[in-house]
């Protein structure tokens, strides 16, 4: 903002010098701020581009339904970061949920019926939801420590589980592998379940009660309380909810990757984290929404393309995506943010 | 007088913006004595004793401690300079120890466990953890920490207040002899017997000025109380309110009925009745127990003694929603508790909506936004910035915080000093409001700190004073002096008399007046 001539910077800049052009700079500003999506998908363009220019002829129709693919599993995962960090939370707890119930899935769909296996699936992920949401709803443990016990927890007891299947094998379901893998003209049918489920997010904290108890609780937990809201209850069922998202999440994943292990889906909980953030929610709670994340999983998954097409070793490309989040998060919300 | 002053204080002015919380305050202390500064709320107490102990820095005015001109900048500067504080918050750090504590400021330890002994404690643990010692304690400790490193000038802010009696006596002896020793004390307090018993002069402020300095002596509190309304004391007389603004004839069975209720130490034995259809106003000063009596009516604690009955059944809140349930809904002082900034005004109207476990499923959007908008215009809220709160004006945000209750059919509303920084405009609009709301049958609850506006708005007064209900006023009698001496828990219309300051045997500041002791229910 700071002009170059210093007589004109003092009292006439605002009339004089600067009518046309800071108006515009501030109208910019606000246009991002009001429509926090736009730089997102410019940011989203840009990385295709320079992907398409570093290696002519990638970005193809098979290119992009691969993308959509594995942007699939990091998008519902950063919805329940979304959705528990507009409380002023966090679910550390969805990698191993998600693991959990691929993992049971696996071993249990050898011989048990799918409507039973996948019962038995889930049931984890009810449980480590209703214990996160009652430790933080209701004995008020940061969800950073609550979420991350639990997970570590669960991760011994899949340890636990694994022995009592280690005879009767694994095998992945055929309508799993179809979900997770195929392709229909080409659409990824894991679009199937991924478009419905946005939808009802997005519905959700738009025009429910429950979405909006969770801004509220979030902005302002004392206010929301002086309202009639009871916050246990709202804790509980966004962790309840969040666990479920990443159960589903976890059969997805299954299908996708085709080989059960017990770290299956623990990789994708830091980014699933950092999704949610460069798609502009607000780690402190209030603020955000899951139209923002799903580009930012987007952007994460291109990201990651175009470092492992840069043919570097591992660690430098570790380094780059670290600093090129950070970078992105701090330039998006020096843009969003309004002033 | 040939003896020069300790501390001498002029001229002394500080503005936050453009609102000045000092103008030209002065003080003025001699070697020996024991020196009380007064003011209603908002006069400037709190200001002028921050800038003296250096918690902030004044924008004008000259400070002299013993002749020589200091410039405190920090609390360190004043202590060098001879000038401790006692807060009303406890300034032990919960988590360490006394000792631990006592080595943090430098403070010797004999010296402190002898003035420990001499206020009325003779077996403190040192290693105990100040967190665990019941806050009476603290606050005495906190004196003798005080005293212990043998300040000049000792300012002490409402020192007795939630002292047991037996403690507070002691306290009360312990400063006394201060002035004995040829220390000086300020003492801030509202308690007259307290000022009668200890001090010998008062410094009385109003709107951030020094408006005089007064010798203590019998029947003086009638002059203090009069310097402290000023030029107020004439435009005192009640304009009749319009027929159709005029409280519906009480109804045989009260709205909300208090029993005897007790929240800790702060509120005890307080009665009154709140009718359909009127607005009720509540007058104390700072702290005297108002703030617990409208949480505990609101559900945000739970009461420790007494009954709340609704429309005649008895009730017990343990959560806001259980008085929102009963129709009661509750409009802090302080917005920043009531709303949630980054979201739209919308949202935060439609809040309570939200709230039962019922009603988390798809918001029918076109009846809420009716309402809303009803809501909105009942109050002409502003509503060009309604994408997010935090950029409304303070009063629009006030506004907001009403709507929600109007638009949720609250049948009482409790208002906590719903006018305190807002504009005139919007003042008007909500004395306009809640006489509205009395007019459909609603009734209000109306904490106020501006004395004026109670003979605008409300039926009839209760004034608190030191946690206990002291006078119910009829609003024809609540002028601005009578409500300020209640305030002050000096007995109605006791002016032709010698004041209590005169009668030894008035030791005890709680004794209610006999109006509000025999008859609590007294209405309009």
């Amino acid at each position: 903002m700071r002009r170059a001539n210093p007589i004109a910077s003092r009292p006439m800049s605002t009339s004089a010098i600067t009518p046309q052009s800071i108006p515009l700079g501030r109208r910019i500003k606000r246009f991002m701020a009001d429509r926090p999506l736009v730089p997102l998908v410019i940011l989203l363009v840009i990385l295709v581009v320079i992907l398409q220019i570093l290696r002519p002829g990638i970005v193809n129709e098979r290119w992009i339904a691969n993308t959509i693919k594995f942007a699939i599993p990091l998008a519902i995962l950063a919805g329940c970061q979304t959705m528990t960090m507009l409380t002023g939370g966090i679910d550390l707890s969805v990698g191993t949920v998600a693991t959990m119930s691929a993992f049971i899935m696996a071993t249990q769909i050898v011989n048990q019926d799918p409507a039973v296996a996948f019962l038995l699936a889930m049931t984890p992920a009810v449980l480590i939801g209703l214990v996160n949401g009652i430790g933080v709803g209701v004995f008020r443990v940061h969800p950073l420590i609550m979420t991350l016990g639990t997970s570590l927890i669960g991760t011994g007891c899949l340890q636990v589980y694994q022995r009592t299947v280690i005879a009767s094998g694994a095998k992945i379901p055929d309508f799993l592998a179809w979900l997770g893998t195929g392709v229909t003209w080409g659409f990824p049918n894991a679009l199937l379940l991924f478009v419905p489920l946005a939808a009802l997010i997005v519905f959700t904290l738009a025009r429910t009660g429950f979405g909006r108890l969770l801004y509220a609780v979030g902005d302002n937990e004392r206010a929301t309380r002086l309202s009639g809201v009871r916050y246990w209850q709202v804790i509980t069922a966004l962790y309840i909810v969040s666990s479920l998202l990443a159960g589903i999440t976890g059969l997805l994943y299954i299908g996708l990757i085709k080989a059960p292990s017990l770290s299956l889906a623990e990789p994708l909980v830091l980014p699933s984290v950092a999704a949610a953030v460069i798609g502009g929610t607000s780690i402190f709670g209030g603020r955000g929404g899951y139209t923002g994340t799903i580009v930012g999983a987007l952007i994460l998954t291109v990201l990651t393309t175009l470092l492992t097409i840069l043919q570097m070793p591992e660690g430098a490309r570790r380094i780059l995506f670290g600093l090129i989040v950070l970078f992105v998060t701090a330039a998006y919300l020096r843009i969003v943010e309004d002033r | 007088m040939t003896t020069s002053p300790l501390l001498d204080a002029s001229g002394v002015a500080k503005n936050y913006g453009a609102v000045a919380a000092l103008r030209n305050a002065s003080l003025s202390v001699l070697p020996g004595e024991v020196h009380a500064l007064m003011g209603a709320n908002g006069a400037g107490k709190s200001t002028l004793v921050k800038i003296l102990t250096g918690a902030i820095s004044a924008n004008a005015g000259r400070i002299l401690i013993r002749g020589e001109a200091r410039d405190i900048r920090s609390p360190a500067a004043a202590r060098r300079a001879g000038l401790l504080p006692v807060y009303q918050e406890p300034s032990l750090i919960p988590d360490l120890d006394v000792l631990s504590n006592l080595r943090l400021t430098g403070t010797p330890v004999e010296p402190f466990r002898a003035w420990v002994r001499e206020l009325g404690i003779p077996d403190l643990d040192l290693r105990e953890t100040a967190r665990d010692i019941p806050l009476a304690i603290l606050r005495v400790l906190d004196l003798a920490r005080a005293l212990a490193v043998e300040p000049d000038v000792l300012l002490l802010d409402e020192m007795t207040a939630a002292l047991p009696a037996n403690l507070a006596e002691k306290v009360l002896e312990v400063v006394r002899r201060q002035g004995d020793a040829g220390r000086a004390v300020i003492f801030i307090s509202h308690r007259f017997v307290e000022i009668a018993a200890l001090c010998d002069r008062a410094t009385v402020l109003r709107d951030g000025e020094t408006v005089g300095v007064v010798d203590i002596e019998p029947g003086v509190e009638e002059r203090i109380v009069e310097l402290m309304l000023g030029a107020r004391i004439v435009k005192t007389k009640v304009q009749p309110r319009a027929a159709g603004q005029n409280a519906a004839p009480a109804p045989a069975r009260p709205r909300i009925a208090v029993r005897n209720l007790r929240v800790g130490s702060k509120l005890s034995d307080v009665s009154f009745d709140l009718a359909d259809g009127e607005v009720a106003g509540v007058v104390a000063l700072e702290g005297q127990g108002q703030d617990e009596l409208f949480a505990a009516l609101a559900g945000s604690i739970k009461p420790n003694g007494g009954t709340i009955e609704v429309d005649g059944s008895q009730v017990k809140f343990t959560h806001p929603i259980d008085a929102i349930r009963s129709g009661i809904a509750y409009v802090p002082g302080d917005r920043s508790e009531a709303l949630a900034m980054q979201r739209s005004v919308r949202e935060n109207i439609a809040l309570p909506f939200s709230a039962a476990l019922r009603n988390w499923g798809p918001i029918p959007m076109r009846k809420e936004r009716d309402t809303v908008l009803g809501a909105i215009q009942r109050l002409q809220i502003d509503t060009r910035a309604q994408g997010e709160v935090q950029r409304l004006s303070g009063g629009n945000q006030q506004k907001v915080t009403i709507a929600r209750w109007i638009a949720a059919d609250a049948r009482t509303i409790l208002c906590f000093d719903p006018t305190r920084g807002i504009d005139v405009g919007t003042k008007q609009e909500i004395y306009k409001l809640l006489r509205e709301l009395a007019g459909h049958g609603k009734s209000v609850l109306f904490y106020t700190s501006e004395l004026e506006e109670v003979q605008r708005v409300c039926d009839r007064v209760i004034v608190i004073f030191n946690g206990r209900l002291v006078d119910i006023f009829p609003v024809e009698e609540a002028d601005e002096p009578a409500l300020m001496r209640a305030a002050y828990g000096l007995p109605r219309g006791a002016k032709a008399d010698v004041g209590i300051l005169a009668d030894p045997s008035a030791t005890s500041s709680d004794s209610p007046s006999p109006n509000a002791s025999d008859a609590p229910e007294a209405s309009p």
